[in-house]
């Protein structure tokens, strides 16, 4: 495949591959991952004046702090990315083994399971997650906790909707047929299947979850200061706007490429699964 | 209007995204009025030729080489605002599937005088009067109120015709026509068959009509154009290739029906005399109800070690519940099932394991039968691990055993079902049921999707795994060639009765019930002529004894 691909590189194929949005979301994530080594500064170090413009020593300038804005926005993105992550698996975990146990059994199980879960659909996730986390505190577990239980109602109903259209074709039957027990079923003969539209809602739902942590930051419930993460940052120094400053435009630029990025890469990835 | 052939295609050449040639340099002429046969096995490229007359390639295929002159008009050279202007008007389309070329949510009307209308051909008024015209042509109900109605609210066969009014709607001067009664039932098959032949007759269109089945094109088409993988067989007057082909596979194809109507009834050469071995499968007073709906009432029979049981019917007439409701895939149904002399739970979930490898199913669709992301040897090796313990090299020995005894190469252990034939991939399905060391095997329409020679084949294959294996035969089927071929003895269903039932010469023979005499009689014969004097027949039947027995269209 790649040898067949190799000659559109040379005819502007780069460019292609750029806004593929793999370079991007590759160049996060490293950064993400070797924050403490790239990071010119540390994390909640005070190196400068408040809403220093750009320079040498800081190529962003400083925050409402007096903080690096470019060392922030490099262990926000451990800290922000670290966390999506986390609640995009455990809404993965929870939502796809529910959904498939409903979809397989089916019956009475499947119909209580799908109103208990239909009925928390309709309550809008930022209240849930407001409520939860008004009483429960904020600390990283409870809120990978909330969240990913949170997304998992989501995840649900895709994986249920994905598992019943493979339930139906005749080689479950066959499998059935033969005796195998339920989990063989689930993890032999309906995953495999069930996993290129599974991969495709997994990324999206990382960018939604993404942009709710960000949202939750934004109402001081996210990630508490002084760790750096983006939606905070947007938060912090939004005052900034009023005085004509760029500062809480990096963050927000941040969250806009992320974004982007990974939905440029399941676009690319659904479009190579739909090629015959 | 220009003097010469309506249609002639010269040297085409039609070439897949990977550079695989699909159509390789084909020509043909067709002139007004003369309804051509395009005939060949799948791949044969029949229906890429078709599309080629509209100016049209599949997906990523392009037409590489040649020219198509459609009344003086160079396809190939068109814009595709010109082809648009050309299709629907002057050259039309009738798809195999009719359900999946009309739109659900509008009535059929709408969707018929949508091309004449948009074409500015004709006022809407006066499109639908000519709808309503071809509608009473074609034998439809109530011409005038049927086209309110959507497309799941009448039947197959009245969709297909439904098709053909929509690509006559415009009058075109060619008309193609791809496979249009190859998903109808035989009983079906030969109304729609006779209309579109008035229809088409009427009008002095010209006609492609694309078809595996030589009978079939036999009755409608004056000239026959054979195919295979994308070149030219042989080509000449109908009559002249049924009475005298010339190349072997042009023979074949002849003598693949002829056979069916000279062949003996393999009843006599089966195990299944009275005082003979126990009965493994014993099926009493099975119900399937679905609803308040029948799907089946009433059936038993036996099945004895060696014997091939085929049940036959048309599409609704309850034949696969029955396979499924022996198999337990419908719980909720009355009556008894034994197997070796135990009952068996109606539900396969409360079977035991013993009871479940002893009576496997083969499906009817290859396709979604096998699992698409598991390789051949994890297929077929499943039941013998599962049921058998086996595993490393035991296991692969097996697989490789198996895969010989259905005639395919062991080495095809490794790859994917997507990578194989339908013929190949039912065979796959055939070993993975015989891994299971199976007393019973019940094969639901196991050849419907296949080409006939392909067919053919996988029927010689189960008659040799009988003959081996002393393999118990549960033959659901709609094909009374295939009955014939394979089955001891039949049973009959029509409309969830049986209506028939015993030796298969003798069913044949005798053809008590009114539509077992209109099955065999449906049956389309390798002659010319033969549709009209069907049709002959059963108008004259009707009318000397007049039987409330409705069409199945």
């Amino acid at each position: 495949m790649s040898a067949t691909r190799q000659p559109s590189m040379e005819r502007g194929g780069w460019l292609r591959f750029a806004a593929s949005g793999a370079p991007l979301v590759a160049l996060i994530l490293a950064v993400a991952v070797f924050a403490p080594w790239v990071a010119p500064y540390g994390e909640a170090q005070f190196v400068g004046g408040v809403w220093d413009p750009p320079n040498l020593a800081h190529w962003l300038g400083t925050d409402n702090l007096g903080r690096d804005m470019l060392t922030r926005l490099i262990f926000g993105a451990r800290n922000t990315v670290t966390l999506a992550a986390l609640a995009t698996a455990l809404a993965f975990g929870i939502g796809v083994t529910v959904g498939f146990f409903a979809a397989a059994i089916g019956g009475w199980i499947d119909a209580l399971v799908s109103r208990a879960i239909e009925i928390l659909l309709s309550i809008p996730v930022l209240i849930s997650a407001l409520m939860v986390l008004s009483v429960l505190g904020n600390s990283l577990p409870v809120l990978i906790a909330t969240i990913g239980l949170l997304e998992a109602t989501r995840v649900y109903t895709i994986a249920r909707a994905v598992a019943r259209s493979i339930v139906v074709r005749e080689f479950v039957a066959a499998a059935r047929l033969r005796g195998e027990g339920l989990v063989w079923v689930l993890l032999r003969e309906i995953l495999p299947n069930a996993l290129a539209p599974l991969a495709a809602e997994a990324a999206l739902r990382f960018s939604f979850i993404f942009l709710f942590i960000a949202s939750l930051s934004f109402l001081g419930l996210g990630i508490q200061p002084p760790a750096a993460d983006w939606g905070s940052m947007v938060r912090e120094n939004a005052q900034a706007i009023n005085f004509g400053l760029p500062a809480p435009l990096y963050p927000a630029t941040a969250i806009a490429l992320l974004t982007i990025g990974v939905n440029r890469v399941v676009d690319r990835y659904l479009a190579a699964e739909a090629r015959p | 209007m220009t003097a010469g052939p309506l249609l002639r295609i010269e040297g085409l050449s039609v070439h897949s995204g990977t550079g695989v040639a699909l159509v390789d340099d084909i020509s043909l002429a067709l002139d007004r009025g003369e309804v051509l046969g395009l005939i060949g096995e799948s791949g044969a490229g029949k229906s890429t030729i078709g599309l080629a007359a509209l100016g049209h390639a599949r997906g990523d295929c392009r037409i590489t080489a040649g020219r198509i002159m459609l009344d003086g008009i160079d396809l190939r050279l068109q814009s595709a605002e010109g082809l648009r202007r050309l299709r629907g008007r002057r050259v039309a389309y009738v798809a195999q599937s009719a359900a999946a070329a009309f739109n659900p949510a509008l009535r059929l009307i709408d969707q018929i005088c949508e091309g004449p209308v948009r074409h500015r051909l004709m006022s809407r008024r006066e499109a639908e009067a000519r709808a309503i015209e071809n509608f009473r042509v074609l034998g439809l109900p109530d011409p005038p109120r049927f086209g309110r109605r959507y497309a799941h609210q009448v039947s197959g066969g009245q969709l297909q015709r439904a098709m053909a009014v929509m690509a006559m709607s415009c009058g075109p001067d060619l008309l193609v026509l791809d496979e249009p009664t190859t998903a109808l039932d035989v009983t079906t098959q030969i109304d729609v068959l006779a209309h579109l032949k008035t229809l088409i007759a009427g009008s002095g269109t010209a006609a492609l009509y694309i078809s595996h089945d030589l009978a079939v094109v036999a009755q409608i088409a004056d000239r026959l154009l054979v195919l295979r993988r994308g070149r030219l067989v042989e080509t000449g007057p109908t009559e002249e290739i049924l009475a005298r082909p010339q190349t072997a596979y042009a023979r074949a194809l002849v003598a693949e029906r002829t056979a069916v109507a000279l062949a003996q009834p393999a009843s006599q050469a089966g195990p299944a005399s009275q005082s003979g071995p126990a009965a493994i499968l014993e099926v009493q007073g099975l119900a399937v109800r679905y609803g308040r709906q029948d799907a089946l009432s009433e059936a038993s029979f036996a099945l004895v070690p060696g014997e091939t049981l085929a049940v036959i019917g048309e599409s609704g007439s309850g034949k696969t519940s029955l396979a499924y409701a022996v198999c337990g895939l419908v719980p909720g149904h009355a009556g008894r099932v034994s197997l070796a002399g135990t009952p068996l739970a109606p539900g396969y979930a409360r079977r035991s394991r013993e009871q479940l490898r002893r009576l496997q199913l083969v499906f009817q669709l290859p396709d979604v039968a096998l699992n698409p992301r598991q390789r051949i040897g994890s297929l077929v090796g499943r039941p013998a691990q599962f049921y058998f313990g086996m595993r490393g090299e035991a296991l692969a020995q097996r697989v490789a055993e198996l895969l010989g005894l259905v005639g395919l190469d062991p080495a095809l252990a490794a790859r994917r079902p997507g990578e194989l034939s339908g013929g190949q991939k039912q065979r796959v399905c055939i070993a993975r049921a015989l891994a299971a060391r199976p007393d019973v095997l019940v094969c639901d329409e196991v050849t419907a999707a296949l080409d006939p020679l392909i067919a053919e084949e996988i029927l010689q294959l189960q008659r040799r795994l009988q003959e081996q294996l002393g393999l118990a035969y549960l033959f659901i089927t709609h094909d009374l060639a295939t009955v014939r071929r394979i089955a001891h003895r039949v049973l009959v269903l029509w409309r969830g009765r049986v209506v028939a039932q015993g030796p298969t010469a003798q069913v044949l023979r005798e053809r008590e019930h009114p539509y077992v005499k209109q099955l065999c009689a449906s049956e389309p014969e390798m002659r010319r002529g033969w549709l009209e004097e069907t049709l002959g027949g059963r108008a004259a039947a009707t009318a000397a004894e007049p039987v409330q027995y409705p069409h199945g269209n």
